[in-house]
């Protein structure tokens, strides 16, 4: 019922390879382009430097998902989800609703929490991804994952993969929350199952746990 | 068998893992990503699929051709799911699929078929009875007692009409599956409640033997019901996988067709009239009630529910067919709306009797077949919720615009354990393997089987490997209708006894004892009441030397050693705050008590009835499947108008569990259905009690809570 949290804003400059003007050019606009990308290209500004088109056939390029990068040859529509998913074998991410509505596939790009099924895999090169695979890499379960299990924030686990992800990003802005402050920080994601109760606890839990140490 | 043991469960003082607040054992590695769900198989050579559906509610396939998807770059395989001439009945029924190379190429193959249908009228609003004509079908009147004498002789009576829409089971992860072939044997991945069937039942569509198949899946990611049968896509996708050579296939719905087609409950209406004492003593009953379950129409609601022995009834139902998909089981079917139909004409009439619900549903407790279990449960619930110092009569609430009130709902279900066949083997290093076909669908059936099996053997939770979810593992049943932690438990203690039972044999002799004088009891086989004269566990096992023990335990369902049981009662108070001039309503609490007899996990069983509780907020306040009059379609088939509540949408819930000694002796009993029962009608109550008028009709939001003070209908 609360706002669900915003796409990614819209980079204003363009990037090496592919402008979003360029980009739409290229593939024209389908039902697959969603309204972030619509009301970034009205609100763009009018002068850009000419930028290489791409596609619509595949293109090669290089993701860095978890510090590591991952040469790969998609078509420019496809999201970034379907490639961690299909091409890279990271299945952390869910696919869930595949329209920005669930937070099932929460990464991290740069630090903030992203809807992996909004963005395009092509839209994602030269920036920092970081999934599930990438936050609990390590034998020890990060203390996000522990919160989440102590406190038996998880029934089917579908879901819990984006809500470990936002609360990632939501603890890495706010390492001090309200009650009230984790009910908002977890309003973009959805779970059915019904497992808010211990949810709501373990993003507290692990703010405390986190506190004073740094977590990858 | 001269030394058949005793499988009865140990007394609860010397118990030392079950009743314990286990951590599910399976948490990290699902909340790490590192569980395998079948939509995350990863085969190589693996292509994508995609479904065509219908467009049109009601429609005859005049041709479908193939051809330019045939011819297209990147398209393995193509199979018809309906044939030129079929009558389609709902709009989002499978016309055809096809498996790519990725799921983009799929997508536009889909549409590079080109379907001809001949479109014919439709009907999708069950609430239409007029327009119905021949797809209501009204059932005959049941009548018990004289219900016309006793409205005559009531001192009180009550009418109301009440409805619960049609709710869609919106599993997060999608129905589907990954399917491969291997010369005649298909390795089948799917997402599922029954995975020690549901491999023979694709096996039967596939015409094919069930030996040939063989099905595997870690986690699940949710059913609530909907996950029992291979469906349609099951076949359609091993047929993918045939035509490309046998080609691993991943076969997944989107989100739109899935809240089309994969699976809703049957919405429930009904004129309920209602006749008491002055004393409030219920005495009559008479309802017309009415619903769909898509095409095909649905049963009669068990009304009245819990409160079953009113002694003068008039049921008459009538079921509607409509054309949407055909409803499946979905927790605790028919209950929630059974619930919710009762218990808010129940309070209708507590109100007209100016009569506090407490007292009125004690009052009345006699009509239900656990009285003494309501009664305690109802001034329990009462406590939590702070009934007597928050609850007030009917629409007299504080003065300003938001009102808060407190509404009571009932559940019952039945339980039972389903059958299942559960295999330990004890290794000579001491490792323990406990084999089950069955299925974790996020209960925690995974941790209560390491719990049962580490209370027989006396060893640590984390020392049984448990190996569920594989049908090359005994049988073991569907997980519907809260049978599953009966059954598992119950063959898990025997299987894991008879075991034991043969490692006491071996260890007997070297102990210089009877097998019968051993007991297992922290980590030691050791003779009873002397700890000093024993093995450790891994000393025993090393006794086997190049032997295992291998054993069975079975139950059947209503087998004999006293290990579960059936029929609990439960209690749910919802606590709201109503806004009367924007019409929203906000939970500030949902209380529920439950029955569940022997806790096996408190946590998980704890974590049950709060996702129950969560579903009936849900239920209650934001889920609806809406039907296009004008087209025939689901209008709402994504997450932006399909609503859920989010984390800030709960409120606080308290529960409550009975696990007094009168409860625990019972055995164990599942938990799944029945809080999610009692939720739809505790909130609506509330809401009634808060604003002083019903709001009829399910999901209670703002535009219905308005309408309602207005005295009109939304």
């Amino acid at each position: 019922m609360r706002s669900r949290k915003e796409p990614e804003p819209e980079p204003r400059e363009p990037r090496a390879g592919v402008s979003r003007r360029g980009f739409i050019r290229g593939v024209g606009i389908s039902g697959a382009v969603g309204a972030g990308v619509l009301e970034a290209e009205t609100q763009a500004p009018a002068q850009r430097p000419a930028a290489k088109v791409i596609g619509p056939g595949p293109v090669a390029i290089t993701l860095q998902v978890n510090g590591k990068p991952y040469p790969v040859t998609v078509e420019p529509r496809t999201t970034l989800l379907d490639t961690l998913r299909d091409r890279l074998g990271l299945t952390g991410a869910k696919k869930v609703c595949d329209r920005g509505a669930c937070g099932s596939c929460t990464v991290l790009i740069g630090g903030k929490a992203v809807y992996a099924c909004n963005i395009f895999a092509v839209e994602a090169q030269g920036k920092e991804i970081q999934t599930i695979e990438g936050l609990t890499a390590d034998a020890k379960p990060h203390p996000i994952v522990k919160a989440f299990v102590e406190n038996d924030a998880q029934q089917c686990g579908y879901c819990t993969t984006g809500f470990v992800m936002t609360t990632k990003a939501f603890l890495d802005k706010n390492p001090n929350p309200t009650f009230e402050q984790v009910e908002e920080g977890l309003a973009g994601n959805l779970c059915r199952c019904g497992t808010y109760m211990g949810l709501r606890r373990a993003v507290l839990q692990a703010a405390k746990e986190m506190k004073g140490g740094s977590h990858a | 068998m001269p030394n058949t043991p005793d499988y009865s469960w140990p007394a609860p003082e010397k118990r030392r893992v079950i009743g314990k607040r286990q951590l599910r054992l399976d948490g990290v590695a699902k909340a790490s990503g590192r569980a395998t769900y079948s939509s995350d198989v990863q085969r190589p050579g693996m292509l994508h699929g995609a479904i065509l559906t219908c467009p049109y509610a009601h429609a005859r396939v005049t041709g479908i051709d193939t051809s330019a998807a045939e011819k297209m770059r990147g398209v393995a395989s193509i199979e018809l799911m309906a044939k030129p001439g079929e009558e389609i009945q709902y709009a989002g029924y499978e016309v055809a699929a096809v498996a790519a190379e990725s799921c983009q190429i799929a997508r536009d193959a889909l549409k590079a078929i080109k379907v001809e249908y001949e479109r014919l009228p439709h009907f999708v609003n069950e609430q239409d009875l007029k327009g119905a004509g021949s797809n209501a079908k009204p059932s005959g009147e049941q009548v018990t007692g004289d219900p016309d004498q006793a409205f005559k002789e009531a001192d009180v009576t009550s009418e109301g009409f009440y409805g619960v829409p049609v709710l869609n089971h919106s599993t997060l992860e999608p129905h589907g599956q990954v399917t491969e072939w291997k010369g005649d044997q298909l390795d089948y991945w799917p997402t599922t409640q029954a995975i020690s069937s549901v491999g023979g039942e694709l096996a039967k569509l596939l015409e094919i033997p069930a030996t040939n198949v063989h099905s595997r899946m870690d986690a699940v990611g949710g059913g609530f019901g909907s996950k029992f049968s291979p469906d349609r896509w099951g076949p359609a996708g091993a047929m993918l996988s045939k035509k490309a050579k046998g080609r691993p296939v991943k076969l997944f719905l989107d989100r739109s067709t899935e809240l089309q087609i994969a699976g809703n409950r049957p919405s429930y209406f009904a004129k309920i009239k209602l006749g008491a004492k002055k004393d409030g003593t219920l005495t009559v009953w008479d309802s017309e009630s009415f619903g769909t379950g898509g095409f095909g129409g649905t049963t009669a609601p068990p009304i009245p529910y819990v409160f079953r022995k009113v002694p003068n009834l008039r049921l008459v139902h009538t079921s509607v067919s409509i054309n949407a998909a055909m409803q499946k089981a979905w927790r605790a079917p028919n209950n929630p709306q059974a619930s919710y139909l009762t218990c808010c004409a129940l309070e209708d009439l507590a109100a007209k009797l100016n009569m506090d619900p407490v007292e009125f549903f004690d009052k009345n407790a006699g009509l239900t077949n656990y009285p003494a279990v309501y009664r305690a449960q109802l001034h329990k619930a009462a406590e939590l919720a702070e009934w007597s110092k928050l609850w007030h009569p009917r629409g007299q609430s504080d003065s300003g615009p938001v009102k808060r009130g407190l509404g009571i709902g009932f559940n019952t279900w039945f339980g039972l354990g389903h059958p299942s066949n559960c295999r330990t083997t004890i290794h000579s290093d001491g490792s323990i393997e406990v084999e089950l076909g069955s299925q974790d669908l996020g209960t925690g059936t995974r941790t209560v089987i390491a719990m049962v099996a580490a209370e027989t053997l006396g060893v640590p939770v984390t020392a049984v490997k448990v190996k569920i979810g594989d049908s090359a593992y005994p049988e073991s049943g569907a997980s519907g209708g809260s049978t599953t932690v009966g059954g598992v438990s119950a063959s898990t203690r025997k299987s894991t006894m008879n075991a034991l039972a043969k490692l006491f044999e071996t260890v007997a002799p070297n102990l210089g004892v009877e097998p019968g004088e051993l007991e297992s009891a922290d980590g030691r086989i050791q003779v009873k009441g002397t700890p000093s004269k024993g093995l450790s566990w891994k000393a025993a096992c090393r006794k086997l030397g190049t032997r295992t023990i291998t054993e069975m335990g079975v139950n059947n369902q209503r087998g004999p050693g006293g290990l579960i049981s059936g029929g609990v009662a439960g209690v749910q108070i919802a606590d709201v705050n109503v806004d009367v001039e924007t019409g929203v309503v906000r939970m500030n609490r949902l209380v529920a008590v439950q029955d569940c007899g022997l806790v096996v996990n408190p946590r998980t069983a704890e974590s049950q009835v709060f996702g129950a509780c969560i579903m009936s907020i849900c239920g209650a306040l934001m889920e609806e499947r809406i039907m296009d009059t004008q087209t025939g379609r689901v209008l709402n088939d994504s997450y932006d108008y399909y609503k859920l509540a989010g984390a800030g949408d709960i409120g606080q819930i308290i529960v409550y569990l009975n696990t007094e000694p009168e409860y625990d002796k019972r055995g164990v009993i599942g938990l799944g259905e029945p809080p999610v029962v009692g939720g739809l009608a505790a909130i609506g109550n509330a809401v009634a009690n808060a604003i002083g008028v019903r709001v009829s009709v399910l999901p209670l939001t703002p535009d219905k809570v308005l309408a309602a003070l207005e005295g009109r209908n939304a």
